[in-house]
């Protein structure tokens, strides 16, 4: 009897009173709710899809695109739609990618600077930071466009520096090197020259390890990499490089590389912007770094710089990376802002697709697809190099 | 639990009850349009002549008018519309989805936009073609000159395609700026970021009087394609496409009869087809075919006036040509379909 009466109370236990039964009832209930929703938003897609004639494939990637684009590789108007596609897709990695280099090195200047001792450093740095954290990101675009690119001198009357580079108001045009026949010799001479600098980089960290003191590693592999690099390029026979220089040919300059006004105001204004934030972000994190641990660094004579790069930096870095991979990704999301410059980006370009196809929902699923892969990418690399370095840090 | 139990079944029999309304679309939208007693229209804020707002808040231009005209006919009121200011890669998207009931926008039929966007068009309100627009001062006077050029163009328009269509037929190349505000492609013209521009020469001419100096400025005298411009309505209500056609060849109509804003309340005819236009006729009318009132041709005249009177008011002022644009009895392309 004693044992039997739990039983015997379990089996009286209505189904939907059992809490085991219940758990389970309630998370299916629940996926079959979200499954009817999402049902119901897709028929309604697709019935409103047939009452305008529209049909869902993606077919037309392979057709003619038909409309010409402003930059990027090389394409044409009878290129696929996919080609059109791929050339936004590059252009949005390029303008990310030197976009987050800038952003960082910016941001980390002005970063250390807020702790600056200096009042006036820190007070500009502060200005810096809180100027443009504040303003609208598409504003800054906007206003680098039209406010400062737009502003520079006509085609015709460029501003001319050292001769070869110039710059108006369709853009900065330089001269780009361009290999000649010696590039080979001259590689050999550079070839060499890295031998010798990785030898002389362990000799310089095994006589740093003997002597355990910290410096400079790369104190002897530098400069010996420099001298045997530029005797290399005076030894070669001929120049292994020369410079194409722009041109001002018919309506436009010819010749060398050139960054179009849409991508330079994109670049400054995404670069300044994201720049604000990691600055906030490395001020943080130094800050995390206990004051003990400067105090300490200092205490047994090491310098202002090297308390930065030796104690304190490897300690903050594992703290700056998460908010960092969130700025870098913010950046290359916000490159989509510059549809309203005109810079032929992956948005651009897809928006394009959308109005000559039709089918916005496959180039918008596309485009969306694209954002992500990119997106997941970098966090993943991003995460990546924070185990690594939290490994050699420990 | 019950409770519970409870919200699942509320929560499902909301969605049951939420599906046919977000399924809709039996309703047609001429029914629509005179249930909220306001048409809701698509056009061009920034293109004087045919939409643009004016200083006083009012919305003026040639396919603005048409838009009044519409509602005229629907609700015997001019003024019951409301105007939504679009851009051009946002024109197509607002009809799909049922934000605007008609776009009147300067827009291009073409076989693409009959068939693969899901627009329908009304018959073409302007026979307009692309030209350029380029500085006196440059010499050019052919396209062929244009070689290595930066043009600029509007995103998402015909012009886009057309430009890459000649430049790849003359053999020569040019570098196109795709700007998606028209606003900032005529200002970065003006400051010089581009060469020259391309669009419908109705536009060409209507932006040159906004340019710094509209006198430094040429249009050049080639004509690229063929641009009919006309009111576009969502693919599959062939009942609301009827009535938007119908109010524009009204116009046509009565400029071909002679009929005007001013004397429509007075024609006196006898002339059958005019009195079935007017509602004047025994008959139950050409109205109640369309779903709208007898009288509905008429009220559209008082409202605008006919085509002669609508070009004269909109477009004359820019120093546009009537061109083709005239009745087909005076050799133009404006052909009204018979009242009957």
């Amino acid at each position: 009897m004693e044992n039997n009466s739990p039983t015997a109370v379990s089996e009286k236990i209505p189904f939907w009173r059992d809490v085991r039964v219940l758990r389970v009832l309630f998370q299916v209930v629940f996926l079959l709710g979200v499954i009817l929703l999402l049902a119901i938003l897709y028929t309604n897609m697709l019935s409103g899809l047939r009452r305008l004639g529209l049909t869902l494939n993606l077919n037309f990637f392979q057709d003619e695109a038909g409309f010409g684009i402003s930059e990027g590789i090389s394409y044409d108007p009878s290129d696929t739609y996919l080609k059109a596609f791929w050339v936004g897709i590059l252009n949005t990695l390029k303008v990310s990618i030197i976009g987050v280099v800038c952003a960082t090195f910016i941001g980390l200047f002005f970063g250390i600077a807020r702790l600056s001792s200096n009042w006036l450093i820190r007070t500009i740095a502060a200005a810096y930071v809180e100027c443009f954290r504040n303003v609208p990101l598409l504003l800054q675009i906007v206003f680098w466009y039209t406010a400062v690119v737009a502003q520079l001198p006509n085609i015709r009357e460029s501003l001319s520096l050292f001769g070869g580079a110039f710059i108006n108001n369709r853009g900065v045009y330089l001269p780009s090197p361009e290999p000649t026949s010696s590039l080979t010799i001259w590689l050999w001479f550079l070839g060499a020259g890295l031998l010798l600098a990785v030898f002389l980089y362990v000799l310089r960290w095994r006589q740093l390890q003997r002597l355990d003191r910290p410096g400079f590693r790369a104190k002897w592999a530098l400069p010996a990499f420099l001298i045997v690099a530029l005797c290399g390029w005076f030894l070669t026979p001929g120049s292994p490089f020369t410079l194409d220089l722009p041109v001002l040919q018919g309506f436009n300059y010819q010749g060398g590389m050139s960054f179009s006004p849409e991508f330079s105001a994109l670049l400054i204004g995404l670069s300044i912007y994201t720049s604000a934030f990691i600055a906030e972000v490395v001020r943080s994190g130094i800050q995390s770094v206990v004051k003990g641990q400067r105090e300490a660094a200092r205490a047994v004579g090491l310098k202002e710089g090297q308390t930065l790069r030796l104690v304190v930096l490897p300690q903050a870095v594992p703290i700056i990376l998460p908010p960092l991979t969130s700025q870098y990704l913010n950046l290359a999301k916000n490159s989509s802002l510059a549809v309203a410059i005109g810079f032929p980006e992956l948005l651009g370009i897809g928006r394009t697709m959308m109005l000559q196809t039709g089918q916005s929902i496959p180039v918008f699923a596309m485009i969306m697809v694209s954002y992500l892969v990119m997106s997941l990418t970098t966090s993943a690399a991003m995460n990546w190099y924070n185990r690594w370095i939290t490994r050699i840090g420990r | 639990m019950r409770k519970f139990l409870f919200r699942v079944s509320a929560l499902i029999l909301a969605i049951s009850l939420v599906t046919p309304l977000l399924a809709r679309g039996e309703e047609g939208i001429l029914d629509k349009v005179k249930n909220r007693g306001r048409l809701i229209c698509g056009v061009n804020k920034e293109l004087p002549g045919f939409g643009f707002l004016g200083q006083d808040g009012k919305w003026k231009g040639f396919d603005v008018d048409y838009g009044r005209a519409i509602a005229a006919a629907v609700l015997g009121d001019p003024d019951k519309v409301e105007f939504r200011p679009l851009k051009a890669a946002d024109r197509f998207p607002a009809l799909q989805t049922g934000e605007i009931d008609v776009l009147i926008r300067n827009t291009t039929w073409t076989l693409t936009r009959d068939t693969d966007l899901g627009t329908d068009f009304a018959p073409p309100t302007f026979y307009d073609g692309q030209g350029f627009m380029l500085r006196k001062d440059l010499g050019v006077t052919s396209l062929k000159e244009l070689a290595g050029a930066t043009i600029g163009v509007t995103a998402g328009s015909t012009t886009e395609l057309n430009l890459a269509d000649t430049t790849r037929s003359l053999g020569i190349e040019v570098e196109p700026i795709v700007f998606e505000e028209t606003e900032t492609l005529y200002q970065s013209y003006d400051q010089g970021r581009c060469d020259a521009v391309t669009s419908d020469k109705s536009q060409l001419v209507s932006r040159r009087q906004s340019l710094k100096n509209p006198d430094d400025h040429v249009i050049l005298d080639v004509t690229i394609s063929k641009e009919p411009l006309g009111p576009v309505t969502v693919h599959g209500d062939n009942r609301w496409n009827d009535v938007v056609s119908w109010v524009v060849y009204a116009t046509f109509f009565a400029e071909e009869h002679g009929i005007t804003q001013a004397n429509v309340n007075t024609f006196e005819t006898e002339n059958p087809e005019i009195k079935r236009f007017l509602g004047t006729d025994d008959g139950a009318g050409m109205g109640k075919k369309l779903g709208l009132p007898k009288d509905w041709a008429r009220q559209v005249i008082a409202a605008v006036g006919n085509y002669g009177e609508l070009f004269e008011r909109n477009l004359t002022p820019l120093g546009l040509p009537r061109g083709v644009n005239k009745p087909w009895t005076q050799g133009g392309l404006l052909y009204a379909i018979p009242f009957r």
